[in-house]
C-alpha cells in the first residue's frame, strides 16, 4: 500500500520536474531546431516545431559568408591557451600552498581570490591603453594573457582544494624512502593530482570560452572569438534567425557537452570550497 | 615539519602566480586611480592636466550615473530574487525521487553553459520579438495583446535573460548543499510529526542559509559586471533604461574617449564590488580554517 503511494508520488514529481526542466531548456532546443529551418520558416506564424523541411543550408552559409571556423579556432586558441598557461603558473603555486603551508598561506589564497572580484570596468581603460600602445589589441597572445589572469585565481583555488585532498602520509612515506623532491613530484604526486588538474582544466576552458567582456572589448576581427562573432549578429537590419541559430548552435554545442561533464567541478570551482 | 629548504622552494613556486596577480591588480588599478584625477580625453592628446576631484564631481552630478546606479541595483536585486527563490524551489524538487533525475539535472544546468552573447540574442529575437517571437505567439493564442519586451519593459527583459542564465547555478549549488543535509535529522523531524512546511522552515532553510549567502555574494560579484547581454541587445537604451554602471563606464571610455571621467566611474565600481567582496571573503576564510 505504502509502496503504491510512493510510486504515485514519484510519478508526480517526475512529471513536474520534466515539465520545468524542458521549459528551462527550451530556448536552447528552439535554437537548435531553428538552425535547421529556412529563414522563412524560422519566422513562420504559428511557429513550426518539428514538421518543416529540414535543411543544413544555414550551416554552410554561416561558414561561407562569415568564416565561422576562423572564429571557432580563435575561441579554441584563447580558451585552451589561457587555461594551459594558467595551469603552468598555478600548479606550482597550489602545490606549494597545499603541501608546505605557512601561516600566511590562507591570506595569500584569500588575496588571490580578491583579485577575481575586481570589476573588469575598473581596469578597462588602462588595459585598453596598454594593449593599444603595445599593439596587443586584437591579437591572440594579448587575449590569452588577459583571460589567463582573470581565471588564475580560480585555477589556483581549485587546484589547491584538490591537492589538499591528497593524503600527506604518502608524501612522508616517500620522503622516508629517500625520494628526492623531483621524484616525489613525478612518481607520487602527479598520478594523484591528474584528475584534479583535468577537472580544473575543463571548468576553466568553459569559463574562458564564454568570457564576454574582454573578448568583446579587446578584439575586432583577427583574434575575435565566437562571443564576438555572435555579437555581430545583433545588427538591427533584417532578421537572420536561422543563421543566428546555426552559428549559436555551433558555438555552444562543444561547451555544453563539456559542461555536462563538469557539474561537480562547477560547484567546487565557483564557490571556492564554501559549499560542499 | 617543513624544512628551510622546502620553504624556499615553496616560495619560489608561488612567486610567478603571486607576482602576476599583484601586477595585474596594482598596475592598471593605480593607472585608473591616476587617470581619475586627470582631465584626459583620448580625442585631445597632449591636453591632459590634473583636476583633482572634478571627474568625481562630474560623474556624480551626471544624471546618467544615478540612472545607471539604480539600474544596476534593480538588475542585481531582480536577478537575485528570481534565482534564489527559484533555485531553492528547484533544488527541493530535484532532491525528490523521480525517474530520469540525471537527465533532468543536465537539462536544468544547461543554460549556464550558453555564452552570454548567444543567450541574449536568442532571447531577444526568437523569444521576445514582438511580432515573430514565441512569447508573442503564446500571448496571441491566449488572446492577450503581446508586449514589445525590449521597448516596454527593457530592464525586466534583461533581468529575465540573466536570471535564466544564473538560475542553474543557484539550483546546482543549493542542491549540493541540500544533499549534505543529514537524512536522520530529517527523518527525526518527520517522526515528531513535522509537516513539510515546518520541516522546510525549521530544518531545511537554516541548513541552506550558508549556501544561500554564498550564492548571493558570488552572483552579486558577477551580476555587478553584466555587460554582454546589454551590449548585444539594447546598447544601454532606450535612453538610459538599461544602462548599468559597467555599461556607462564602457560608453564613457571606449565610445566617448573620456578617460578621466570613465576612470572615476571605474573607481566607484571597484568600491561597490569591494563592499560585497569583503563579506564573501570572510565566509570563505572561515571555511578554510574548518
Amino acid at each position: 500500500m505504502a509502496r503504491a503511494v510512493s510510486t504515485r508520488r514519484k510519478l508526480g514529481f517526475t512529471a513536474i520536474a520534466w515539465l520545468i526542466a524542458l521549459t528551462l531548456f527550451f530556448p536552447i532546443l528552439w535554437t537548435v531546431l531553428t538552425s535547421f529551418k529556412t529563414e522563412g520558416t524560422a519566422i513562420a506564424m504559428p511557429p513550426k516545431f518539428l514538421f518543416f523541411d529540414w535543411t543544413l543550408e544555414n550551416y554552410f552559409t554561416v561558414q561561407e559568408r562569415s568564416d565561422y571556423f576562423r572564429h571557432f579556432t580563435n575561441s579554441v586558441i584563447s580558451a585552451v591557451g589561457s587555461t594551459i598557461l594558467g595551469l603552468i603558473i598555478a600548479i606550482p603555486a597550489a602545490w606549494a600552498m597545499a603541501f608546505s603551508p605557512t601561516k600566511r598561506t590562507k591570506d595569500v589564497l584569500l588575496w588571490m581570490l580578491s583579485t577575481k572580484m575586481l570589476p573588469a570596468v575598473g581596469v578597462l581603460v588602462p588595459i585598453y591603453l596598454i594593449f593599444r600602445d603595445l599593439r596587443l589589441l586584437d591579437t591572440h597572445h594579448g587575449l590569452i594573457v588577459v583571460l589567463m589572469l582573470i581565471n588564475l585565481p580560480i585555477i589556483v583555488w581549485m587546484l589547491y582544494t584538490y591537492f589538499r585532498e591528497i593524503p600527506v602520509d604518502i608524501l612522508e612515506a616517500a620522503r622516508m624512502d629517500g625520494a628526492s623532491l623531483k621524484n616525489e613530484i613525478i612518481y607520487v604526486l602527479t598520478p594523484m593530482a591528474i584528475p584534479g588538474i583535468a577537472s580544473t582544466m575543463l571548468l576553466n576552458i568553459i569559463l574562458a570560452w564564454n568570457e564576454a567582456f574582454w573578448t568583446l572589448n579587446l578584439t575586432t576581427t583577427r583574434a575575435a572569438p565566437l562571443t564576438a562573432f555572435i555579437a555581430s549578429y545583433s545588427s538591427p537590419e533584417g532578421l537572420f534567425w536561422a543563421k543566428l541559430s546555426a552559428a549559436s548552435t555551433l558555438a555552444i554545442a562543444p561547451i555544453l557537452i563539456m559542461g555536462w561533464f563538469s557539474q561537480r567541478q562547477l560547484v567546487r570551482g565557483l564557490t571556492f570550497g564554501a559549499v560542499k | 615539519m617543513a624544512t628551510r629548504q622546502t620553504q624556499v622552494a615553496a616560495r619560489l613556486m608561488m612567486s610567478p602566480a603571486v607576482l602576476l596577480l599583484l601586477a595585474w591588480m596594482i598596475v592598471p588599478l593605480s593607472m585608473t586611480l591616476w587617470f581619475s584625477f586627470q582631465r584626459y580625453n583620448l580625442l585631445m592628446p597632449g591636453m591632459e592636466y590634473f583636476t583633482g576631484l572634478d571627474n568625481y564631481r562630474y560623474f556624480f552630478a551626471n544624471p546618467s550615473f544615478w540612472a545607471a546606479l539604480t539600474n544596476t541595483l534593480v538588475l542585481v536585486g531582480g536577478v537575485l530574487a528570481i534565482t534564489l527563490i527559484g533555485g531553492t524551489l528547484m533544488a527541493l524538487l530535484l532532491d525528490q525521487p523521480m525517474f530520469g533525475q540525471g537527465i533532468v539535472r543536465l537539462l536544468v544546468i544547461s543554460p549556464f553553459f550558453v555564452m552570454p552573447t548567444v543567450s541574449a540574442l536568442v532571447w531577444q529575437n526568437m523569444m521576445m520579438n514582438p511580432v515573430y517571437g514565441l512569447f508573442s505567439y503564446i500571448a496571441r493564442v491566449f488572446g492577450v495583446q503581446p508586449i514589445d519586451w525590449f521597448s516596454q519593459v527593457p530592464l525586466f527583459s534583461i533581468i529575465m535573460i540573466v536570471a535564466w542564465q544564473w538560475l542553474p547555478f543557484a539550483t546546482l549549488i543549493l542542491l549540493t548543499a541540500l544533499q549534505s543535509l543529514d537524512e536522520e535529522q530529517r527523518e527525526a523531524a518527520g517522526m515528531d510529526g513535522a509537516g513539510p512546511i515546518p520541516l522546510f522552515f525549521y530544518i531545511i532553510l537554516p541548513h541552506l542559509a550558508r549556501a544561500l549567502t554564498v550564492v548571493m555574494l558570488i552572483q552579486t560579484i558577477f551580476l555587478l559586471s553584466i555587460f554582454a547581454e546589454i551590449f548585444v541587445t539594447t546598447g544601454g537604451g532606450p535612453g538610459t533604461a538599461t544602462t548599468n554602471l559597467t555599461f556607462l563606464i564602457y560608453i564613457q571610455s571606449l565610445l566617448q574617449f573620456d578617460v578621466g571621467l570613465a576612470s572615476a566611474g571605474g573607481i566607484v565600481a571597484v568600491i561597490l564590488a569591494n563592499i560585497v567582496a569583503i563579506f564573501l571573503l570572510r565566509i570563505v576564510g572561515k571555511n578554510l580554517d574548518a
